[in-house]
């Protein structure tokens, strides 16, 4: 009586249904597809592994949808902890009888033309593109996230498992970094 | 990090530009307003930060949209080499 049908894996077919589901998955968190190449692959590996597992309950996609989001957070935790990591360079004092205001020569300057050298551009694209390149990964996976893929702050930390102020932390040194790399570089440049 | 709480309305430079990068998003709540509010009405570089800011994010805005929609998908031959690489482990 009490039948509800049972999923079944068929890993002969997983590359042709399931390979630009799961890359695209990837690429819009990671934004590197070669990386996202190889979370796909390490996927599909794990979902070969542990097929005898699988039970059947959800969709074959349900199923290694969650296998790489493992794999998504590992790689996160990965570039969280890497040793010698590089950080943001700080811009504001983090002890002392100054703590939290400006170091001096992070305060914001004023920038020459701003509106005209607002106006939408391929060459303005790259550089804003470089500079959110030039943060260290942690930080411009978050703020990608956040910023261009446009992730709600609670699927962020749910997937990433980071607390909302530990995001607005990152957040917030992604863009006082990137205020003064646009500053360097394109405004003041 | 080591933050100092602030007690009442006055906040630093670093907690009144976090907040203004959270307001970026709309997810500043009222008392966080209100108290970068009155941190801008005494400190001119934040001023200068938030104004910035406004700019910042109008280009990001621009850049979030070309991005939108966009479905990423594995190029033929990345997945014949999948296919290959999976039936020999199989």
């Amino acid at each position: 009586m009490n039948q509800t049908q049972k999923h079944t894996l068929d890993p002969n077919t997983w590359v042709d249904q399931y390979a630009d589901y799961l890359f695209n998955y990837a690429v819009v968190r990671v934004n590197n597809s070669n990386l996202a190449k190889d979370l796909v692959q390490d996927t599909f590996f794990a979902g070969l592994k542990s097929a005898k597992n699988f039970k059947g309950d959800a969709t074959e996609r349900t199923w290694l949808v969650s296998i790489l989001k493992r794999k998504v957070i590992d790689y996160y935790r990965k570039i969280n902890s890497k040793k010698g990591q590089a950080e943001v360079r700080m811009s504001f004092y983090n002890d002392g009888e100054n703590e939290g205001n400006w170091i001096e020569e992070r305060v914001p300057q004023s920038w020459n033309n701003a509106s005209e050298k607002a106006i939408e551009n391929e060459e303005l694209k790259t550089q804003l593109e470089d500079c959110i390149d030039g943060l260290p990964e942690k930080y411009a996976m978050v703020f990608r996230m956040k910023t261009i893929q446009e992730f709600e702050t609670e699927e962020i930390c749910n997937e990433l498992g980071i607390t909302s102020s530990n995001l607005w932390v990152i957040i917030h040194r992604a863009r006082t970094q990137l205020r003064t790399c646009m500053e360097v570089n394109w405004f003041n440049a | 990090m080591r933050r100092k709480m602030s007690k009442g309305i006055k906040i630093t430079c670093d907690e009144a530009t976090t907040i203004c990068d959270k307001n970026q998003y709309r997810e500043a709540s009222l008392l966080e307003k209100i108290k970068l509010q009155w941190h801008l009405f005494l400190c001119k570089h934040c001023t200068t930060y938030t104004v910035q800011n406004k700019t910042l994010s109008n280009l990001f805005k621009k850049q979030a949209e070309s991005y939108k929609d966009k479905n990423h998908c594995m190029s033929t031959t990345d997945k014949e080499t999948l296919k290959k690489v999976l039936k020999k482990i199989e």
